[in-house]
């Protein structure tokens, strides 16, 4: 269980990128954070990885406070970020230092093998196309089987039909050792094929505003009436995350302001 | 060496010219490097025979820029007796001893300097300062110091080795991309393994390029040391050949000179080639 309790962040510039998130993750769960750029996704994911330190608030997996990177915390980024200088097999080995040789040799391939790369084992990172890239990099993070994974948009780069193979590698993997899984997407059918549940954010501070449970069996068809209904209300949520907030202080502000001069 | 793999990629099938032999591109690459320096033997070889053919035919004297055919007899007469081989393996010492010298000195200031902002505030804007001083500048200090035997011509020789080095190694470590510093963050590498398994390997391109550039001047300072009185090296052969009016002497000093920093060079890069399999610019033998 992956717990975040009323946490803030607020960067050194005066930026206040988070206000008060409080989310409960349930073990095994996916779930995908949408809403708009500049909502505090990447800075909500790199506290949760231990990157960044929270100005406010608390981290716990399965009770345990997070206060830096974290044996249990895997992240895939945004970009593949595979070090050129490391094979396929050495990047994605990266994070097994402490195996023997033969275990992390056969932990490796096997993520290979479930990442649709069996074979790639001695290529450089340069030649591989990006999505070749990125599978590795998940695979990176699969392969010391964490207890909790983020992802930050891991797919945004890549064309549909990529990214709809990815998803299929990517549940596949999930369903061996069902990490929790919190992903940042700005794609909202990604959300609703992959996660149980949608939290859309609002921003300036960032903060929470809605929350859609996707009930829907696996493996999830676009087409399906549910997918549709689920998507519907997610684009609507986030259109209202866009406008302007309804309890209005700038205007209480000007009034007062008025009364000023 | 690489191996072929098996294509069993089994989403993007979709694109065979990427999928195709590996090595095709690099293969190719070795050719064109190839040609390229036969090209590069051709303008000096063209030269040098219509240089040969004018004094032949007598359209010159070449009394003072000697045909080829001298200079060749000039280096196998010195080749013969010795001397060649005594000149250049002083020369040589002198250049490796300087190298070794300057390059570790270069690496760990310019580490310390690249590692620590506080080190590079302090001592950065001095070496700025002291680089800009020609190298012959120091050489009148260096014997008032040193004396006019090797220990000056060595450090004359490291100190051009230094900086190069220096700033190579310094601009690398701070150029290092913060994000791949963060995928050994996020496997909880500690200080060292930090150092060992990111850092290094993300330095290791531009620190052997500044070793080369590095080995470059030392060969260029290494002249400027024997000047200042030797009586055996490649300067040396190149100061005796102008008191002794022997244009064919000073012609086949620089000509050996050429390939002597030419060899050093290669050997340097076959040393690392290696270690940069892994980079994409890396072509044939520069
Ligand atoms: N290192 C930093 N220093 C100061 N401000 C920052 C820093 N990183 C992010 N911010 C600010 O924090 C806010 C949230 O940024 P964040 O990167 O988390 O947004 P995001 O939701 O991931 O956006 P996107 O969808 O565009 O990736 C933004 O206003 C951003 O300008
Ligand atoms: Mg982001």
């Amino acid at each position: 269980m992956l717990r975040l309790s009323s946490l803030s962040k607020t960067y050194a510039d005066g930026t206040e990128a988070l206000r008060d998130i409080t989310l409960q993750v349930p073990k095994g769960e996916i779930l995908a954070l949408v809403g708009g750029s500049g909502c505090g996704k990447t800075t909500l994911l790199r506290l949760i990885a231990g990157l960044d330190i929270a100005s406010a608030g608390a981290i716990t997996v399965n009770g345990e406070t997070i206060k830096g990177p974290h044996p249990s915390i895997g992240i895939v980024f945004q970009e593949p970020r595979l070090l050129p200088w490391l094979t396929v097999a050495g990047n994605v080995g990266f994070g097994l230092a402490g195996q023997s040789p033969q275990e992390s040799q056969k932990r490796v391939l096997y993520a290979l093998e479930k990442v649709g790369l069996a074979g790639f084992d001695n290529r450089w990172p340069r030649e591989l196309s990006g999505g070749q890239q990125q599978r590795v990099a998940i695979a990176r993070a699969f392969v010391t089987a964490p207890k909790v994974l983020l992802l930050d948009e891991p797919f945004s780069a890549l064309d549909a039909f990529t990214r709809a193979s990815l998803h299929d590698h990517l549940l596949l993997l999930w369903s061996e050792t069902k990490p929790t899984v919190v992903m940042v997407t700005h794609d909202v059918e990604e959300a609703i094929t992959l996660a149980d549940r949608v939290v859309v954010m609002r921003p300036r501070p960032g903060r929470m505003m809605e929350t859609i449970s996707v009930t829907l069996d696996r493996p999830r068809d676009r087409l399906a009436l549910g997918f549709d209904k689920a998507k519907r209300r997610i684009l609507h949520a986030l259109d209202r995350s866009l406008q302007p907030e309804k309890t209005a202080p700038p205007q209480k502000g000007a009034d007062n302001a008025s009364h000023w001069w | 060496m690489q191996v072929e793999v098996p294509m069993t990629d089994t989403v993007s099938n979709n694109t065979p010219s990427h999928s195709a032999d590996p090595a095709d591109p690099r293969r190719v690459r070795v050719k064109g490097s190839r040609t390229f320096a036969l090209a590069g033997v051709l303008l000096p070889l063209v030269l040098a025979i219509l240089w040969e053919g004018a004094i032949r035919g007598g359209f010159a004297v070449g009394r003072l820029m000697p045909p080829p055919s001298t200079i060749g007899a000039t280096l196998w007469e010195l080749a013969k007796s010795g001397e060649l081989q005594l000149h250049c393996l002083a020369t040589l010492g002198r250049v490796l001893a300087g190298f070794a010298l300057g390059a570790l000195f270069g690496t760990m200031v310019g580490a310390a300097a690249g590692s620590l902002v506080v080190v590079s505030r302090l001592i950065d804007p001095t070496l700025q300062a002291l680089r800009a001083v020609p190298s012959i500048a120091w050489v009148p200090l260096f014997i008032l110091w040193m004396g006019i035997f090797e220990t000056s011509k060595v450090v004359l020789i490291a100190v051009g080795v230094f900086f190069p080095v220096y700033l190579g190694v310094a601009g690398a470590i701070e150029s290092i991309d913060r994000k791949l510093i963060e995928v050994g963050q996020v496997f909880r590498l500690n200080r060292w393994a930090m150092v060992r398994r990111v850092m290094l390997p993300a330095v290791l391109p531009a620190w052997i390029i500044s070793l080369r550039s590095g080995l470059g001047l030392g060969f260029m300072f290494v002249v400027a040391a024997e000047f200042m009185g030797a009586s055996e090296g490649l300067g040396f052969l190149l100061v005796d050949g102008q008191q002794m009016g022997k244009p064919a002497q000073i012609l086949a000093a620089i000509i050996t000179f050429a390939v002597l920093g030419k060899l050093a060079d290669g050997v340097l890069v076959m040393i690392s080639r290696p270690l940069l399999l892994w980079q994409d610019t890396s072509r044939g033998p520069l």
